[in-house]
């Protein structure tokens, strides 16, 4: 894997990330009751039978959390690959160009910074939801129709989630278009395309994974930001923040249905912490091999 | 810094548009209900709200009010211009994002620095896990979480609402301390960097004790990776800010505009964006200027 392999920091998150996606893949498989069925016990602590309690409608938490936690994994997943393939050719050409075309394409990158990003993409995916639900219907795309607005939701958070990988990747091709074997390279006749595909892009492979494992929580994040507002993911799906919504207005002083709120969080939690962690440990190794 | 002045009002053009026809080329108007409105008063609600006519007049319409600084009528709350809502709501909002503001900034640079003077120890380790797990702790699960254990289990803060300085204090921490976790990992890096150079490496053969090489010299040229992230971190606060009023119960302009979304109010909808913008493009600029105000002492 492009010269990464895992330092000893970075073994228990990646460990618990492939627990956790095993989890949520397999784990509702166990259940004999689909997620979305109600059940009689509204409002159940846990006990040995829901682990995790149940919700309003009497669901178990705990096949929900898992079940959500496919949306959140793929959303994550899916944006944070949209957002690599962004800002990996964005970075890679105000790197290698002149530098007025350099300046001027950072520059939009800073007013991106400071726009609130999140406004705007709230605003997108509930103006296209509909118009891309009516033309899928229009065409017949039947799997297109029930899960339009995720397809929407994957797509925005991707558009939006670049900017930091355009620096990374736009600050290291600086560093590398100076190097000796791009300048043989340069020397020896290839064209600028055959430079970035062959000589600067395998080289970047190593610190856009590193900051691929940074970039899906970020999405994460947003997503169930979008999706605690009620703006993203809508019922029947559910993500970690919409759970995390429900948990939250179950919150009162006449019943703390605590549990509501503890689990989803704690899914969350692990699963970002564990990200991070990763993330951070490969940066430092591979700052550390390269000074 | 003149050519900054000059982008702002293109900046905010597109902002404008870009609002503008997202809002209006979404299919269903901001009348559609349950109950089919006669075509002669929905015609009549159209025109009152300046929503009648081909969308290019309805666009420089808009632009030529807006330019007066009028940002219209809400559809939603009838009656009420959007600038008479804002006027209501913009404060709160500003209230607690200045607030949240300070407080990220405060405990970012005590953590980021006190972390930063101890390397190799377990207090620096601890700090960086620490931060680590604040910004892994989003609002809308540290706001929820705050709010059962100090005002459920423990009842020593309210739940929500807003008037009084303990009706501050959750919303302001729960929106700060995931920025402040990021401001202390960008100083803790970047006073790591700083306090191996040689300038810092002179001030210690001169016998300075260590808080003073930290505070009154490495600080000065490690404070400017933060300095730049001021401007994003408004951004995110003001966007956080959405789901916190919406968590506390606070009557700020994020609720508005999520309701705005709901109810197709295009032009609270668009008020909101645009002042928002507005204001984070003047507070960048204040950041840009102070940024260059810093590097000159240090090119000096």
């Amino acid at each position: 894997m492009t010269g990464i392999d895992l330092p000893r920091n970075g073994r228990l998150p990646f460990l618990i990330l492939l627990l956790i996606v095993a989890a949520v893949i397999f784990g509702p498989l166990f259940f004999r009751h689909s997620y979305d069925l109600p059940g009689e016990l509204t409002y159940a602590p846990p006990s040995w039978s829901h682990p995790c309690g149940t919700d309003l409608d009497g669901r178990d938490l705990l096949i929900r959390i898992l079940e959500g936690g496919r949306i959140s994994l793929l959303v994550g997943l899916c944006g944070a690959g949209i957002s690599l393939l962004i800002g990996t050719t964005y970075g890679l050409i105000a790197g290698s160009a002149r530098s007025s075309i350099d300046n001027g394409m950072m520059r939009f990158v800073d007013i991106l910074y400071s726009v609130p990003r999140l406004i705007f993409i709230l605003i997108f995916i509930n103006s296209f939801n509909e118009r891309l639900q009516l033309a899928a219907s229009a065409h017949g795309w039947n799997w297109l129709v029930g899960s339009s607005r995720l397809v929407i939701l994957i797509l925005s958070l991707g558009v939006i989630e670049w900017l930091t990988m355009a620096r990374i990747v736009r600050g290291q091709t600086l560093a590398l278009r100076e190097r000796s074997y791009v300048a043989a390279a340069r020397v020896l006749g290839q064209g600028y395309w055959a430079i970035l595909w062959r000589h600067l892009l395998p080289n970047l492979a190593g610190i856009v994974l590193v900051y691929l494992t940074l970039a899906i929580p970020s999405v994460i994040i947003d997503e169930a930001f979008l999706s605690f507002l009620g703006l993203g993911v809508q019922a029947p799906q559910s993500s970690w923040g919409s759970l995390l919504a429900e948990g939250a207005a179950s919150i009162n002083p006449l019943r703390g249905a605590w549990w509501l709120l503890l689990f989803p969080s704690l899914a969350l939690l692990t699963t970002l912490l564990a990200l991070y962690n990763l993330g951070d440990a490969l940066r430092r190794k591979l700052s550390a091999k390269s000074h | 810094m003149f050519r900054r002045l000059a982008s702002m009002p293109i900046v905010l053009f597109c902002v404008v548009s870009i609002t503008f026809f997202l809002i209006r080329l979404s299919p269903g108007g901001p009348f559609d209900s349950e109950r089919k409105i006669p075509p002669a008063i929905e015609k009549q609600l159209l025109a009152k709200y300046k929503l009648d006519g081909p969308l290019v007049t309805q666009y420089t319409g808009y632009l030529s009010d807006l330019l007066h600084g009028d940002l219209r009528l809400s559809t939603k709350y009838r009656n009420r211009s959007v600038n008479e809502i804002l006027a209501q709501t913009l404060p709160v909002t500003l209230t607690l994002g200045a607030s949240a503001f300070l407080l990220a900034l405060m405990i970012g640079l005590w953590i980021g620095s006190f972390a930063a003077a101890r390397p190799g120890t377990m207090a620096e380790g601890f700090s960086l896990m620490l931060t680590l797990l604040a910004i892994s702790l989003p609002s809308f699960v540290l706001g929820p979480l705050l709010i059962l254990i100090f005002s459920i289990k423990l009842a020593w803060l309210p739940v929500g609402g807003w008037g009084t300085p303990e009706q501050l204090l959750l919303p302001s921490i729960t929106l700060a301390l995931p920025f402040a976790a990021v401001i202390a990992r960008l100083l803790h890096d970047s006073l790591r960097e700083t306090l191996s150079e040689d300038f810092i490496r002179t001030a210690r053969a001169k016998g300075l004790r260590e808080t003073r090489i930290i505070y009154g010299h490495a600080l000065r040229v490690a404070i400017l990776p933060v300095v730049s992230y001021l401007g994003p971190l408004a951004a995110n606060l003001l966007t956080g800010s959405i789901v916190v009023e919406t968590i506390f119960h606070i009557p700020g302009a994020g609720g508005f505009f999520v309701n705005s979304i709901l109810n197709r109010d295009g032009f609270l909808l668009g008020g909101v964006v645009i002042v928002y913008c507005l204001l984070l493009m003047i507070f960048n600029l204040l950041v840009d200027l102070s940024y260059s105000f810093l590097d000159r002492r240090i090119r000096q």
